[in-house]
């Protein structure tokens, strides 16, 4: 089996592929050869698909708890204070 | 020390104002925290040690940033340092030999076709309502939970924090192509956690 042709059945390496394409450049090569694998390859282009979306969601994720924020309970923050005030105090 | 005290005032001489620090910033740092580590105590706990941290190195705050940012890149490194531990930690498990036999589920270990049982179906939400999307954002983060400790921090860095590549593998001491591994090893899992969990 050449080359192309093992990528061409090669999910394993094609998931790689796509992964590695959303967060770096791919070679020329390997450009090539995930675009011939996806070409035949269905399963692969739905997860595609799904990666794609979830690194969406993780990203929105994150950037909706900047907006929602968290709180401390005020006793917490009370004898977070204090100890600071200390802190400074000894200087 | 009292020539000392004259010559260096913490609140008056530094562009920094401690005593407001916790109504200022408490809330935003353990909000950064919480969305990182998933764990309520641990966040609290490094908010505190930020701002501790920084009342002993306040004489270092340049004014070059603000406050927050100063306040921020403390708990980063502090987070990091979590991560740190945490991975190395689970190097010497073994949960990392169980975590590789569950990947090797995915694909046919000669040709690397998926296996049936994990070949990836759609999952039928892109057209959905908002709130279809949060109660799969929900299941998401528990996905997310569930993995290996050194894998949700590479993800997390990755995605969370944008850090270079070259930075994660050095703070983590993973190889490159170690990373590329746990990178596309996490993906899989998750996206077949959601497939499981979706329905």
């Amino acid at each position: 089996m050449g080359p192309l042709k093992k990528i061409q059945y090669n999910c394993r390496k094609a998931t790689f592929l796509i992964e590695k394409k959303q967060l770096a450049s791919l070679t020329l090569r390997e450009k090539l050869e995930l675009r011939i694998h996806l070409a035949g390859c269905s399963i692969c282009r739905t997860f595609q698909k799904q990666s794609i979306l979830i690194n969406r969601m993780v990203k929105d994720m994150f950037t909706n708890s900047q907006h929602q924020q968290f709180t401390l309970d005020d006793d917490y923050k009370k004898q977070l204070q204090d100890k600071i005030d200390q802190q400074l105090n000894k200087n | 020390m009292q020539a000392e005290n004259k010559d260096f005032n913490i609140t008056t001489d530094l562009p920094i104002n401690p005593h407001q620090w916790v109504s200022r910033y408490a809330d935003y740092l353990y909000t950064y925290a919480l969305s990182r580590l998933t764990d309520e105590e641990l966040a609290r706990d490094l908010v505190q040690e930020t701002f501790l941290a920084a009342l002993e190195r306040a004489d270092q705050f340049k004014g070059s940033s603000t406050e927050k940012t100063w306040l921020t890149a403390i708990l980063k490194y502090k987070i990091v340092d979590v991560y740190r531990k945490k991975s190395s930690q689970f190097l010497h498990s073994t949960d990392s030999v169980s975590a590789e036999k569950q990947q090797e589920d995915f694909f046919d270990p000669d040709d690397g076709h998926w296996n049936v049982a994990h070949r990836p179906q759609a999952f039928g939400i892109e057209d959905q309502d908002p709130f279809t999307q949060s109660e799969f954002t929900h299941i998401l983060q528990l996905c997310m939970k569930k993995l290996p400790a050194l894998w949700l921090s590479v993800f997390t860095m990755k995605h969370m924090d944008e850090e270079e590549t070259d930075a994660i593998c050095t703070a983590l001491k993973v190889t490159p192509s170690n990373f590329w591994v746990i990178i596309h090893r996490t993906k899989v899992n998750l996206r077949a956690c959601l497939q499981k969990n979706w329905s």
